[in-house]
């Protein structure tokens, strides 16, 4: 990239220009999670349906931004989940982050905290993926952090959004018609298209599977420490897997 | 929920949330996650929506019902093998909750 691209304002509009198809991409999601999370969804004969104020879910995509785990989190309350399990559940879910921060670690280093805390905030999946690539760019721009800043901005916007416009769909649909339309099975269908393309590796698939198995043995745990269980199940196991193959090299 | 927990239920996930973002990228150099841990962190996605979805497929009324009248086990299976052949996340939500509301309607219908 030629040297006279190097300002602050064309890196922050380079970064949000290049995380628009994800932002594109992330719009069912926020909507679905808006709609289920405040519908509550339907539940057994009997039970009551848990569900969460319009405020509660637009804040946990203000304060919270995770996707995935505010998705998780709708899911648990729905299954009148205890709050510590559900703020556990996230830790587990979210620590996947830690890898993007240690990722990120190098080329930040330095920086006072005024950039490191909002940039380490707004770092989600789509913005990791797209703000690596601009670090690893061998050009010595030295304005890559606003690229960042320019796509974690527009995703956070973006995320804002579609949850609101999610919750404004959800509040209009009768909890009736919530099974009707699929709703119910929103969550589940969502999670389903992220695994499976993520099992790359026979590591990968047996920790999949481990944590499948386990979670069915564990379903009729108390306040929902079933999905936690296994997935430390499915982690050991991946783990496990992994190692064995690294003792037979041809395995 | 009420407005407390659900305060406490917010507060807590953007605590922790924040935790794992965090640490790592302002104490560089000081706090370095071993090796073993960055391993480890690499299972955490697959094993986690694996066992959020088996449970709400086998057991979606809480019953283990591995049959054809289970809407969510008919429906879950489809969307795993379109995400499996196509890979595109948004074609497979489409689908799957195609499948889901039609198999309903079928069963409703019979």
């Amino acid at each position: 990239m030629h040297p006279s691209n190097w300002t602050r304002r064309a890196e922050f509009v380079r970064g949000m220009r290049a995380i628009v198809p994800l932002v594109i991409g992330a719009a069912p999601f926020g909507i679905i999670f808006g709609a289920v999370a405040v519908s509550g969804g339907v539940v057994a004969e009997g039970e009551t349906a848990h569900q969460l104020s319009p405020l509660a879910v637009q804040s946990m995509s203000l304060f919270v931004y995770a996707g995935a785990s505010q998705f998780i989190a709708a899911e648990l309350v729905r299954n009148a989940a205890a709050v510590l399990v559900v703020i556990f559940t996230t830790l587990i879910v979210n620590l996947r982050h830690t890898l993007y921060s240690a990722s990120l670690a190098p080329y930040l280093h330095g920086f006072p905290q005024r950039w490191l805390a909002p940039l380490a905030f707004g770092l989600t999946d789509e913005v990791f993926v797209v703000s690596i690539a601009r670090y690893q760019q061998a050009d010595s721009s030295p304005y890559k952090h606003w690229y960042q800043a320019g796509a974690a901005v527009l995703m956070y916007s973006g995320w804002q959004f579609f949850t609101l416009i999610g919750i404004l769909a959800g509040r209009s649909i009768p909890p009736e018609q919530v099974a009707r339309l699929g709703l119910s099975f929103a969550a589940t269908v969502t999670f389903i298209g992220m695994l499976i393309p993520m099992l790359q590796s026979r590591a990968l698939l047996i920790s999949a599977a481990a944590a499948g198995a386990a979670s069915v043995l564990f379903y009729g745990l108390p306040n929902r420490l079933g999905l936690l269980a296994a997935a430390l199940v499915g982690i050991a196991a991946g783990v496990l897997a992994e190692r064995a193959k690294a003792r037979v090299p041809h395995g | 929920m009420d407005s407390l927990s659900e305060f406490l239920l917010v507060a807590g996930m953007a605590l922790v949330t924040f935790a794992t973002r965090y640490p790592v990228l302002a104490f560089f150099g000081k706090l370095n996650p071993p090796p073993y841990v960055l391993q480890a962190l690499k299972f955490v996605p697959p094993a986690v929506l694996s066992a959020l979805i088996v449970p709400s497929v086998l057991l979606p009324e809480g019953e283990l019902a591995v049959q054809p009248n289970n809407a969510f086990l008919v429906a879950g299976v489809l969307a795993a093998l379109i995400a499996w052949r196509s890979k595109n996340l948004l074609l497979t939500i489409l689908l799957g909750m195609a499948a889901f509301v039609l198999w309903r309607a079928l069963l409703g219908a019979l």
